[in-house]
């Protein structure tokens, strides 16, 4: 109970305590602390704008959705018209085509016509002569009755 | 010396009392080397001697306690630092963290003025102290009752309960309280709060007196109320631990009054655990509010 230099020496090592403690245990373990405070205030900091990110990703992408469905539409609606074009100009064609080969045909038809009048004409001028001959009882002579001939072939 | 009294019961009450004060007096003598009256150097094998040796002489039991405390709590807290983590902190780490958010959350409460020394500074005085105080709760003859077998004549193993260990550590505080007393306020500032209020300058003697006072009283303060509230709480432990085996002597139920005892001795070491943790806690707290007082300006 006695006081003595044991003061002195527990003052002594309450200092180097004191100093190790400071140097060697508060300094390090602190900026671990504050390490890692920061660590976690930075990650929520990324996470809040990770956040704020998404919520802008999913706005663009709504909006690149509805742009697409739009052009989508739109693609949609003029192919449609083309379409439609298409076959107009194809229906037009067709006609034009018809009408041409229509008209050919007549045309055929009406040659087909000149030529079988042309040679019924000529058949009924014989059968004419023919039968002009046979109520005559003679010959006719051609030479003759030419002109009088083609007279009747014409009127025919 | 204890186990003689517990075993005691065959001797009369007169011898009892006798080896009663004797057991006391053995558990509050310090283990203490210094030149003994034959000029030799050793350990003291009694109070006289012990006394008789001056002040040039070491407790030895407080120094090889305090210093082994304090190294097993240096070294658990360095053994963390060294491979502190800023990841998921687990086992020791998570009790030293809480340690070092515990004392800096204290130190910002008290403390105002910046100083880098102030936290680690109180983080060794806490558990320094705590531990030293925590020793109180180690039956008290187990460790003197072993080293006397050995042939060692005292041991008191609670250190703060030896006035030389609370004495240094608060003089460690005084001193650093005048030094930061003087490095922000200037010798002339330091001197003009000592003498100039609360009197103004006709009063200075007066005012010098109040204030000297004042300042003495910090560090005596510190260190008489750990050593008080140890040396108080040691010598009730004693106290019970004397009561069955002084009773034994003279009582034919000396089996339950040993009974007793260990109930008392129960009690008073759970209360005691409130007392270890607190005057750590007070002896840290005070020592941040002196250095604040120290660092702030008096107008």
């Amino acid at each position: 109970m006695n006081i003595n230099a044991t003061l002195l020496a527990q003052l002594i090592m309450f200092v180097l305590f004191v100093w190790f403690c400071m140097k060697f245990v508060w300094t390090p373990i602190v900026a671990a602390l504050d390490a890692r405070k920061k660590q976690i205030a930075d990650g929520l900091a990324d996470a809040e704008r990770a956040k704020h990110d998404l919520e802008l990703a999913s706005k663009r992408s709504a909006e690149i959705l509805r742009e697409a469905k739009e052009k989508a539409g739109e693609i949609v609606a003029s192919g449609e018209k083309r379409a439609s074009e298409i076959v107009e100009e194809a229906k037009g064609q067709a006609k034009v085509e018809g009408d041409r080969i229509i008209a050919g045909a007549k045309a055929e038809i009406d040659q087909e016509v000149f030529r079988a009048k042309e040679q019924l004409r000529t058949q009924v001028s014989a059968i004419a002569l023919a039968g002009a001959g046979k109520i005559l009882g003679r010959e006719i002579d051609a030479k003759a009755h030419n002109d009088l001939l083609d007279k009747l072939v014409a009127e025919i | 010396m204890s186990s003689e009294l517990a075993h005691g019961t065959g001797e009369v009450a007169h011898e009892a009392a006798h080896t009663s004060a004797e057991y006391i007096k053995h558990h509050l003598q310090n283990l203490t080397y210094g030149q003994l009256s034959d000029g030799t150097w050793g350990i003291a094998h009694s109070a006289e001697e012990a006394k008789a040796m001056g002040f040039w002489a070491l407790n030895l039991d407080t120094l090889i306690m305090s210093l082994l405390l304090g190294a097993v709590i240096m070294f658990m807290f360095r053994s963390v630092a060294k491979s502190v983590v800023t990841g998921v902190p687990s086992g020791l780490q998570n009790f030293c963290e809480w340690a070092i958010e515990f004392i800096d959350t204290s130190v910002r409460g008290s403390f105002s003025a910046k100083n880098a020394l102030v936290a680690p500074l109180a983080l060794t005085i806490f558990f320094w102290v705590f531990s030293m105080n925590l020793m109180d709760l180690i039956p008290i003859d187990w460790v003197p009752g072993l080293l006397g077998m050995m042939g060692v004549p005292f041991f008191k193993v609670v250190p703060s309960t030896d006035p030389n260990a609370t004495f240094g550590m608060a003089i460690g505080v005084f001193l650093l309280v005048l030094y930061y007393s003087v490095k922000m306020k200037g010798f002339g500032g330091f001197m003009g709060e000592l003498t100039l209020q609360p009197f103004g300058k006709w009063g200075m003697p007066v005012n010098f007196l109040l204030e000297g006072v004042n300042l003495i009283a910090k560090p005596i303060s510190l260190a008489l109320r750990l050593f008080g509230n140890m040396y108080a709480g040691e010598m009730i432990f004693i106290l019970i631990a004397l009561m069955g085996g002084a009773w034994a002597g003279f009582s034919m139920g000396g089996v339950t009054l040993f009974g007793s005892q260990i109930l008392l001795s129960l009690g008073w070491a759970i209360f005691h655990i409130l007392i270890v943790t607190l005057q750590a806690f007070i002896f840290m707290t005070l020592t941040v509010v002196y250095l604040d007082m120290a660092h702030q300006e008096h107008h």
